[in-house]
């Protein structure tokens, strides 16, 4: 395996019952890259993304069929412990999840989980994690305070915040931004450059701006297939598929 | 979405035509005015000048507000971005039209000692490369881009007979060395005009050709 490739999935398949959701996608995500996944809706890419930490195994009646190595390590073999695996690969959803609780809380939440009990040294994660996310100055005079009573941005950065707080090497992001505001949104693109640096950052997204803008690589699927994976700004000047310039040029149908 | 799109392009691609056919107009009225020597004419090109320059704000325009709603890519992207940069070109060459016009007042003043061939036969190759560089663009014919292009040495070859002819006429008519040496100029500026419609054509090729180019 190449130094540089954080994840790579070998010819992976995906059903769920019947439904053939995912036919064949191979793949290499950069390390320290952040990586975007394009197509309509339907297509597969948040299913794919699911894959990449088995988040797919909570669905009843999935089966999957296929590699997706992490650092060289097989995701799927039988001994994995996905409590591990999850630490290591973290995600963050559409709609912003904190959950009630305080927002100190929030961010301790994975740490304790994990057997952290000190307090001196929750202190410091939940400070670096909230940096990290782009949010500590906004809301350090109010860590004991509900996370729910934050705006829809700052939410979604402290749900960021917490994923960080376990020390991930990947982050997973399904449409991050899109139950947000452009201000917030661009906070949160901000962020990804930033995060970037520390960590593997895997979007999935609908606003093809926004993959224009943040992504080093872009992946798009159509109907369960990758159809074009490559350097972004060559997939969205020249790409090189006639379905990939059809969608990303409007031409639906 | 698109099929608004697709109609804004369209537009596009008749405001690229309506410009051609008004510069083509200029070189073809210049020519004319200067071998007439009509000084009213060349006065007129001069002023229309500013009509071609308000096109190039009316497809500049257009290529904005595309731009803006919608946020294209691929070879929409390169389709508009091509036209703003050809409409440069284009601006360049009327121009050089109403520059020659320029000189056209001050050659009026005698009689020429050379013949106008050569100069008239530029003029209208040069058209003939705008004309098609622009053709190439709305009708999407890398083929015809690429014939502009190699159509550029004739011009190159017309410019190197015209200035021998006017050397000529410098040694042998030294009353006339003036008038010669404007002559240059304007066979130089027909030459430039080739040169501008060359851009073009590489500008549509650009906006053609799917064939990925490194982008760093």
């Amino acid at each position: 395996m190449k130094e540089n490739i954080k994840i790579s999935v070998q010819d992976l398949h995906l059903y769920y019952g019947d439904n053939h959701a995912l036919k064949g996608v191979s793949m290499d995500i950069k390390k320290n890259s952040v990586t975007a996944f394009i197509g309509p809706s339907g297509c597969g890419k948040s299913t794919f993304l699911k894959t990449l930490n088995r988040m797919n195994d909570l669905v009843d009646n999935v089966s999957i069929e296929g590699k997706v190595f992490l650092d060289g390590d097989d995701i799927y073999d039988a001994g994995v412990d996905t409590t591990i695996l999850r630490k290591k690969v973290g995600m963050v959803f559409q709609q912003p999840n904190p959950f009630p609780m305080s927002i100190y809380d929030n961010i301790a939440y994975g740490p304790r989980v994990h057997g952290i009990k000190d307090k001196k040294t929750l202190d410091k994660i939940v400070e670096q994690s909230l940096c990290g996310a782009a949010i500590f100055d906004e809301v350090k005079d109010r860590l004991k305070k509900s996370a729910l009573g934050l705006s829809g941005g700052q939410q979604q950065r402290i749900c960021i915040a917490r994923a960080l707080a376990v020390q991930p090497e990947v982050i997973l992001m399904d449409e991050p931004t899109s139950a947000l505001d452009p201000i917030s949104t661009s906070k949160i693109e901000e962020l990804m450059e930033e995060l970037k640096k520390k960590y593997t950052v895997v979007i999935v997204t609908h606003n093809m701006q926004q993959a224009v803008r943040v992504a080093d690589d872009t992946a798009f699927f159509l109907l369960g297939e990758l159809v074009e994976f490559g350097d972004t700004k060559n997939l969205f000047s020249y790409p090189r598929d006639k379905r990939t310039e059809d969608y990303i040029t409007g031409r639906f149908g | 979405m698109r099929s608004k799109f697709d109609e804004q392009l369209k537009m596009l691609s008749s405001e690229m035509i309506i410009m051609s056919n008004m510069i083509e107009k200029a070189i073809q009225e210049a020519i004319d005015a200067l071998f007439s020597q009509n000084v009213e004419k060349a006065r007129q090109i001069m002023k229309d000048d500013e009509l071609v320059d308000q096109e190039q704000k009316k497809i500049e325009n257009i290529c904005f507000q595309l731009l803006i709603q919608q946020q294209p890519v691929a070879r929409d992207l390169r389709t508009i971005t091509a036209a703003m940069k050809m409409v440069t070109d284009m601006e360049r060459i009327g121009d050089q039209a109403a520059d020659i016009s320029e000189l056209t007042i001050i050659l009026a003043q005698s009689p020429y000692k050379m013949k106008e061939d050569n100069i008239r036969k530029m003029s209208a190759e040069t058209i003939i490369m705008l004309l098609h560089a622009v053709e190439a663009y709305v009708e999407k014919d890398i083929e015809k881009a690429r014939e502009v292009i190699e159509h550029d040495d004739i011009v190159d070859d017309l410019f190197v007979k015209v200035k021998t002819d006017l050397i000529e006429v410098m040694q042998n008519n030294t009353d006339y060395e003036e008038q010669a040496a404007d002559l240059l100029m304007v066979n130089k500026y027909l030459e430039r005009i080739g040169d501008h419609a060359t851009n073009i054509a590489e500008w549509v090729i650009f906006s053609l050709d799917d064939h990925m180019k490194e982008i760093k």
